[in-house]
């Protein structure tokens, strides 16, 4: 990934290379690159004067963070005890077969990233999955497969020449 | 919008919005828009709907509101229309032209779009018809669905910001505090501690800055009120904000919010700005010498940072690890400073607690815990939705009355409140009232509200699993006794759940739960063990089956069950063999399937398609 330097400083400068803001900061730079690029990482360490060990301590304690690059698309299951009780890990074990990859990992071609997630406060309508931003709501085993087609055919779509 | 500069003149503006409420004669279709219902659909309903209005040149007769979630979340997306309160559920965009032809138009009632009963099965047309509300009493929740979230004068209409013009104009912030005090109001994120005395606690200590925190972290599965709040009626939690900052003579708050919660946070956003604009926030408001500023800080997955003391850390933009009490944030908290800190449905309270009187409010609820309580009734439950009711109100009420009871017919086993820090309980505490001290007795706690029902489908070991998994990933790791308690707990559990539980292992769990209880520093740690312990306490039985016959009665202990096909009920339609991924049933069309069990990996597919019961798993 190319990790722009002057975009990684205008984050840190929109702070004011404040050290009390390098969460809100690796949100912006996570927002960008979709992870945290260790080059990113080196350039923030250097503005806000805080030791790398301490930047990445606290990118790995909180789950948002990823240190590795992550998937075009995705896909985050609700792991909230409503969507528990409605049969959610069931649809969190089909999500990984259908992907071949555990959650909390990326495809090989780099497509999908399975993610899940505390709670969305949506219980009315568990089991939820999140991709991109769209809800998808009273998930069925049934519908993983479709949900996951509808995200890899817009990719195509998207790469077809006009 | 201008800058108001006088109590006087927001009561002004406040009345003359009111007015313009009041006066105008249009049909008003309400239209829920909190995230679930966006997840319905509900942006797509309001478009069909403005397109007609505007195709038909209806604008002068009807007008369409966006607002925040009206509760009543399984019935989305839902529209109320106003003057009448007809209540219409599950309607789609091109329900839409008949919607205005019919019943705006023609005045009449579109009967495939009414509530239905799920006991009775009688149809409800008006919102105060339906059982989900009858019992409800909805102080806090109930403004969001008069107002769009987004319009500062919608909240103006409905008496908003008045509570701080009080304040302001008439009341020194020892009154405040007292009337806060007196009203009784206890917090709503978890504990309980007296509102009023964290206040008085925080203006008492001496200090050049102070600070005001919204807890927005809303961290408990299944629960979701604060959201609801944030994205439907975001300024009166800022309202109580802005009060408890004059309260306690702080000039700056935070409002630290869930990442995962984007619309809440769009809200919370606009709705600061829009008051900075209008002058109830910022320098000198409404022209006094009080000055408040709120900045908005978003969390980043961590569970444990609902704590106080990590949160702030995290403020601070440090790893969220609780520390040590005392000092407690009200003598040294976000940088050390006095901090007084309360969750979003507290500070949505605050309003109500000013305008109304602190007398009127502590006449609701019982003896130790005043007002109302909005709790999110979720799981298996027929009416699923935030329901706010007075303190007091027993379980039975919430889950049968308001709830509709349990779907499919299936028989009630356990309601689960307090997230991760509470317990299950079964159904001889049905009618337990609800309070503070009665759910800490029964062994749970009322923490955030979170209230998710479980049927006879569910197995309440895996419950416990589910809780302990769910700790031990959230640990802060900061205590060894949390960080291994939670792991060794889980590892005991998970074995039970895989048929390799021994009868020891009932006393190991019942020991490192009051070794994790004991030792752990913070409410994480401290009250981990509930789930195991509640569990336990109420359906032993339910541990006793996978020890001691290898079975789980609930069949869904993956390794305890099987699936299979029964021959009587299966009519060959070949729905499980497609749905199957490992190719485990085998059989042509219109003949008995077979499951072949070496193959079957337990995932659930062919039981999930099959229409005729033909499926068994035991």
């Amino acid at each position: 990934m190319n990790v722009e330097l002057d975009k990684v400083k205008s984050f840190v400068d929109k702070h004011a290379c404040d050290p009390s803001a390098l969460i809100a900061i690796l949100q912006d730079i996570q927002a960008e690159y979709n992870y945290l690029p260790r080059r990113a990482l080196l350039v923030l360490s250097q503005m806000i004067k805080t030791s790398m060990v301490d930047i990445i301590g606290v990118a790995t304690f909180y789950s948002a963070f990823s240190l590795e690059p992550r998937g075009e698309h995705t896909a985050t299951v609700c792991m909230g005890t409503a969507c528990h009780v409605r049969g959610g890990p069931k649809i969190l074990e089909e999500f990984e077969r259908n992907l071949g990859i555990e959650s909390g990992h990326t495809t090989e071609d780099k497509q999908f990233s399975l993610e899940t997630v505390a709670c969305l406060g949506c219980c009315a309508i568990g089991p939820v999955v999140v991709v991109d931003g769209d809800y998808h709501a009273q998930v069925s085993i049934r519908k993983v497969e479709p949900i996951l087609r509808k995200y890899q055919t817009k990719e195509k779509k998207d790469d077809a020449p006009n | 919008m201008h800058q108001i500069k006088s109590p006087q003149e927001l009561r002004e503006a406040a009345a003359e919005q009111k007015r313009q409420r009041e006066a105008q004669q249009k049909a008003v279709l309400t239209v829920s828009a909190g995230t679930c219902g966006q997840a319905r659909g509900s942006l797509d309903v309001i478009e069909s709907l403005r397109k007609i209005v505007k195709e038909q040149s209806l604008e002068d007769r009807v007008e369409v509101k966006l607002t925040g979630c009206h509760g009543f979340c399984e019935a989305e997306p839902n529209i109320i229309i106003q003057p009448q309160n007809i209540f219409y559920q599950h309607v789609k965009p091109n329900d839409a032209a008949q919607i205005i032809e019919d019943t705006i138009l023609n005045n009449q009632i579109i009967e495939k779009l009414l509530y239905k009963e799920p006991t009775s099965g009688k149809e409800a047309i008006k919102e105060e018809d339906i059982s989900f509300y009858t019992k409800q009493n909805r102080l806090v929740l109930g403004d969001n669905a008069l107002i769009e979230p987004t319009q500062l004068n919608e909240y103006f209409s409905i008496g908003g910001y008045l509570a701080l013009a009080q304040v302001l104009e008439d009341m020194e912030p020892e009154e405040v505090i007292t009337s806060i005090l007196d009203a009784g109001l206890r917090g709503r994120g978890g504990a309980g501690f007296p509102t009023g005395r964290k206040w008085k606690l925080t203006r008492t200590v001496e200090a050049d800055k102070k600070y005001i925190i919204c807890n927005a972290d809303e961290g408990d599965p299944g629960a979701y009120m604060d959201r609801s709040l944030m994205e439907g009626n975001p300024h009166r939690v800022l309202e109580g904000m802005i009060i408890g900052g004059y309260a306690i003579g702080a000039d700056e708050g935070f409002v630290y919010i869930r990442d995962e919660y984007p619309l809440a946070l769009k809200h919370i956003t606009r709705a600061i700005e829009q008051a900075e604009e209008a002058g109830v926030l910022g320098e000198n408001i409404l022209g006094s010498s009080f000055s408040f500023k709120v900045n908005i800080v978003k969390g980043a997955g961590a569970f444990v940072c609902g704590e106080e003391t990590a949160l702030m850390r995290s403020i601070e933009g440090k790893v969220g690890e609780p520390r040590q009490r005392p000092p407690f944030p009200a003598v040294s908290g976000l940088w050390k400073r006095p901090t007084n800190i309360n969750n979003v449905e507290t500070w949505a309270n605050v309003p109500l607690i000013i305008l109304r009187g602190a007398q009127w409010y502590s006449e609701i609820g019982t003896e130790g815990s005043k007002g109302t309580k909005i709790f999110s009734l979720v799981g298996k439950i027929n009416n699923t939705g935030l329901v706010e009711v007075p303190m007091g109100i027993t379980l039975r009420e919430i889950i049968y009355d308001i709830g509709g009871g349990i779907p499919g017919g299936k028989q009630f086993k356990a309601v689960q409140t307090g997230g991760p820090s509470g317990g299950c309980l079964p159904a001889e505490k049905l009618d337990l009232p609800i309070d503070y001290e009665s759910l800490t007795q029964a062994g749970s706690i009322m923490g955030s509200g979170g209230m998710i029902v479980m049927d006879e489908d569910t197995c309440m070991v895996d419950v416990s699993k589910y809780f302990l998994n769910f700790l031990r990933d959230e640990s802060c790791g900061k205590c060894l006794s949390c960080r291994e308690g939670t792991q060794r707990m889980w590892e005991v559990v998970s074995d039970i759940c895989d048929g390799n539980g021994k009868e020891s292992d009932i006393q190991l769990l019942e020991e490192l739960a009051v070794a994790v209880k004991d030792a752990s520093m913070c409410g994480l740690g401290q009250t981990a063990a509930n789930p195991v312990l509640s569990t336990l306490r109420y359906f032993r039985e339910e541990y006793d089956a996978p020890i001691k016959d290898q079975r789980c009665p609930a069949g869904v202990c993956k390794a305890l069950i099987s699936y299979s096909i029964v021959a009587e009920n299966c009519t060959g339609c070949m729905a499980c063999l497609k749905a199957c991924p490992e190719g485990a049933i085998t059989g042509v069309l219109k003949e008995v399937h077979v499951l072949n069990q070496e193959k079957c990996i337990k995932c659930g597919a062919c039981f999930e398609v099959c229409k005729f019961d033909a499926i068994k798993i035991e």
